[in-house]
């Protein structure tokens, strides 16, 4: 067992091999987010559709996918479907379980925040000659998503670091290039503290952005959380 | 085609009941061009459900309403574009808070009437000058009072050049010092003869711009006439007691 050693600490701190796993964690990230965004809201449209078969199979998308361990559902994908016939490169087994996970967990978000927009604000916008297409998209989800930012950001946060499962199947991101270091001298410590700080800094960049764009869509709604702590003082 | 002299609106024998609970029974009336209809009664008589009927926000199971030559009952009638000729103007104003307040009266005229963003700014402008509220054009919904709410919601309304103005209870959820601001808004769209049907208590307003007063209770309309003798002569000892709580709510 050998001692902490700052100076392998930090050549595996700015180590290229380190960095570029850190890079794929975010683009992991990145793509299983939005492709998840995408079909979540395809999934929530569906679950909100009227039309009961439909919902149907979204309730039960939406049960399965969160009803089953992440792990288990990529591995199914990487190591099952093969064995049936179907294979598909890492990445891509990879990114299909993240974005198929995702989705579920999204289009309950989706669902809640389109639902807490009031039927007195569907009512003002059908009233006004808008067809349902148009009161959607104008008058509910910009509501809809000031409401949703906030868990939509945390959801990201959540998966900055879920795709360390993706190691499991043999993705070359931030976990897995940590743990290939590791099997080459086994300073375990340095090596997963060194991670600790890249995942650190990705979830604390990620939070500014979240910041930003929470403020972005809360125009028109900041004034009256400053005239209600002003009435408060 | 409809012609001048049909009345804009006109129920027959209207029914809707929700389970075993009749809502709507029978509600039979006409509102003429220029007309001002108030609507008065105890809650839960089913005034905002009839006036959502008008436009189609409520569906209706029984009966038959014409609306500027439309029948709204009609599965085929492209109900949106009736609703972009009937304005409606609601108790919690529900102006879109995402939008400014130009913004807020802009937007259907832009997404229903195709009209360009300088026509509908310049429509929006005319319209927030007429209820005094040109200088908080620019401002979201949330930083104006409730009585400047509403007035914008009435503005946005009007934008749309609509036939008729529906109101239900559109001065119920203010604080009385607004009450007067938004009551003047519809006294002078009244006098510029705007066709209205106001769901509403203030019994001043139905007395000087009133054309006709429908009293419900439980569903039905249970007395109709013009402001001076519904006040004057009520008929129904249910509206005669109505009035006199509106009106002495202490027994003074
Ligand atoms: N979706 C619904 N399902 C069942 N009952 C309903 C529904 N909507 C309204 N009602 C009932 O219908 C009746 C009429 O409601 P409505 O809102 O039209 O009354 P109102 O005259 O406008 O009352 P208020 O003065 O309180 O606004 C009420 O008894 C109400 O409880
Ligand atoms: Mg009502």
């Amino acid at each position: 067992m050998t001692v902490w050693s700052w100076s392998a600490f930090f050549e595996y701190l700015f180590s290229p091999f380190l960095l570029y796993g850190a890079w794929t964690t975010i683009w992991l990230t990145v793509v299983s987010a939005l492709l998840g965004l995408m079909l979540g809201g395809v999934v929530a449209a569906a679950r909100m559709s009227g039309i009961g078969w439909l919902e149907k199979v979204a309730f039960f998308y939406v049960w399965l996918m969160r009803g089953t361990p992440l792990l288990v559902q990529l591995v199914i994908i990487y190591t099952g479907l093969p064995q049936i016939g179907i294979k598909f490169e890492v990445v891509t087994c990879a990114l299909l379980g993240l974005a198929l996970n995702e989705a579920a967990y999204l289009s309950e978000i989706i669902r809640g925040a389109v639902q807490s927009v009031g039927i007195g604000q569907r009512n003002a916008a059908t009233a006004l000659g808008l067809t349902k297409f148009q009161a959607m998209r104008d008058v509910i989800l910009p509501q809809a998503t000031r409401v949703m930012l906030p868990m939509l950001g945390n959801s990201v946060n959540g998966l900055l670091k879920t795709t360390s499962l993706t190691s499991a199947i043999s993705m070359e991101e931030l976990l897995r290039r940590t743990n290939l270091l590791i099997q080459e001298r086994f300073l375990t410590l340095e090596l997963f503290v060194v991670a600790s700080i890249y995942y650190l800094v990705m979830t604390s960049a990620w939070s500014l952005v979240q910041n930003w764009l929470e403020h972005r869509f809360g125009r028109g709604f900041e004034e009256e959380a400053r005239l209600e702590n002003a009435e408060q003082r | 085609m409809p012609n001048s002299v049909d009345p804009v609106i006109s129920a027959e024998k209207v029914g809707k009941h929700y389970g075993h609970f009749r809502v709507l029974q029978d509600c039979s009336f006409e509102v003429k061009n220029s007309e001002v209809v108030v609507i008065c009664g105890p809650s839960g008589s089913g005034k905002s459900t009839l006036i959502k009927c008008l436009n189609g926000l409520e569906g209706f199971d029984e009966g038959r309403i014409v609306v500027d030559g439309v029948s709204v009952g009609d599965p085929q009638v492209n109900l949106t574009k009736l609703r972009s000729r009937v304005g409606m103007v609601f108790q919690q104003f529900e102006l879109f808070p995402h939008l400014t307040v130009e913004g807020n009266v802009m937007l259907a005229q832009r997404r229903v009437l195709g009209r360009s963003t300088a026509e509908a700014r310049e429509r929006a402008r005319m319209l927030l000058d007429r209820v005094g509220l040109l200088e908080h054009s620019a401002k979201y919904p949330k930083m104006l009072s409730g009585g400047q709410q509403q007035r914008v919601a009435i503005a946005r309304g009007l934008a749309m050049d609509p036939k008729v103005m529906l109101f239900d209870e559109p001065t119920s959820a203010l604080d009385p010092e607004m009450i007067g601001e938004v009551l003047d808004v519809m006294v002078n769209l009244a006098k510029a003869g705007m066709t209205m049907v106001c769901v509403t208590h203030e019994m001043g307003f139905a007395r000087h711009v009133g054309s006709k007063v429908l009293f419900m209770d439980q569903g039905r309309i249970v007395e109709t006439g013009a402001p001076e003798s519904f006040f004057k002569n009520t008929q129904s000892e249910r509206a005669q007691r109505f009035l006199k709580n509106i009106l002495h709510p202490m027994g003074i």
